[in-house]
């Protein structure tokens, strides 16, 4: 099948993630070491290749960790991925099929993905999703790997600064997305209201309250 | 069954049902052209707060550590355009070396 020239394909959405294979990679080790402890090394690289979400993850090991109870590590990963509702039902018009096939085809979405699929007028790029997501996929399920057996060589993710990497992954993310004054706003706007109500909500809803920024668009339809 | 790998099997089938949610409910439809406007802010808003949370965010409390410092560096690097593989490099090092001297 021949594209249409500006078209993007699978090969595309590759490219655009080759850039963020690092740090997950970075990350999914992390990820790794901290995990191999506090449920052991199979169920730790068959939760990276199952759940296939980091923050979740951290959460849900961290609550373990401390000696919490199942249903709170579980909830507290839910609700951290409660974003992928408002960012499913943003990336759905793209996706194909019927609904098996768009249920399968969403497992794709992870947030490096998502974001670099945004095309920023309000349509996703179904292709760039699903490229994107091959990389991120071998690097989390790799570096978690590494994590879990190489463990004890690794020492304290922390004592490296491995922990800074996710906030850094994220700007370089957002950084992408900064096209225009509307994307700065609603950034400046989503930080806010995720910084009020991390010390009143629990773990999770200060990211997806803050999807309520983005009603700000709302606003610049009527003008 | 293990605590852990029910944590994993709970996790895992709320996650795909979460991620399926929106597409499966749409279907083929398109959103509304109001809905235009919101859809294209969704990522910023949404990055913008996982970058403070991951950076700020603790146990029902706003921390600011040596996190904070790796990502006043990865900002550095990213406005100076240094490929991404810097990125990581400057913000880790910046916050494991404020540690290590903190």
């Amino acid at each position: 099948m021949v594209s249409k020239a500006g078209t993007r394909t699978i090969a595309d959405g590759i490219k655009a993630g080759l850039p963020f294979m690092l740090p997950t990679l970075a990350i999914g080790m992390s990820f790794g070491v901290l995990a191999e402890p506090v449920m052991g090394a199979v169920a730790a690289i068959a939760m990276s290749f199952l759940v296939f979400a980091g923050a979740a993850q951290f959460a849900s090991v961290g609550i373990l960790a401390a000696g919490g109870s199942l249903a709170s590590a579980v909830s507290a990963g839910l609700l951290i991925n409660s974003r992928f509702l408002p960012m499913g039902l943003a990336v759905a018009p793209a996706l194909r099929g019927g609904p098996v096939r768009r249920a399968v085809e969403s497992q794709a979405m992870v947030d490096a993905s998502w974001a670099l699929a945004n095309r920023g007028d309000g349509t996703f790029d179904r292709e760039v999703m699903l490229g994107a997501t091959i990389p991120q996929a071998i690097c989390w399920w790799g570096g978690t790997a590494i994590g879990v057996l190489a463990g004890s060589l690794l020492g304290n993710p922390e004592t490296l600064g491995l922990d800074a990497i996710f906030p850094a992954f994220y700007l370089a993310l957002l950084a992408e997305e900064m096209r225009d004054r509307a994307a700065l706003s609603s950034a400046l706007l989503g930080a806010a209201i995720a910084l009020c109500l991390v010390p009143f909500a629990p773990p999770g809803i200060p990211v997806v309250a803050a999807s309520a920024a983005a009603l700000l668009g709302l606003r610049a339809r009527r003008s | 069954m293990t605590v852990a790998w029910i944590t994993v099997a709970l996790l895992t089938a709320g996650t795909v049902a979460i991620k399926a949610a929106g597409p499966v409910a749409l279907g083929g439809r398109e959103l509304p052209p109001q809905l235009a406007g919101v859809v294209a802010r969704l990522a910023p808003s949404l990055l913008a707060a996982l970058v403070v949370v991951d950076t700020f965010g603790g146990d029902r409390a706003l921390v600011i550590d040596e996190t904070a410092i790796g990502l006043v560096a990865a900002a550095g690097a990213l406005v100076a355009r240094l490929p991404m593989f810097a990125v990581v490099v400057i913000a880790a090092v910046a916050t494991a070396t404020a540690r290590a001297l903190g």
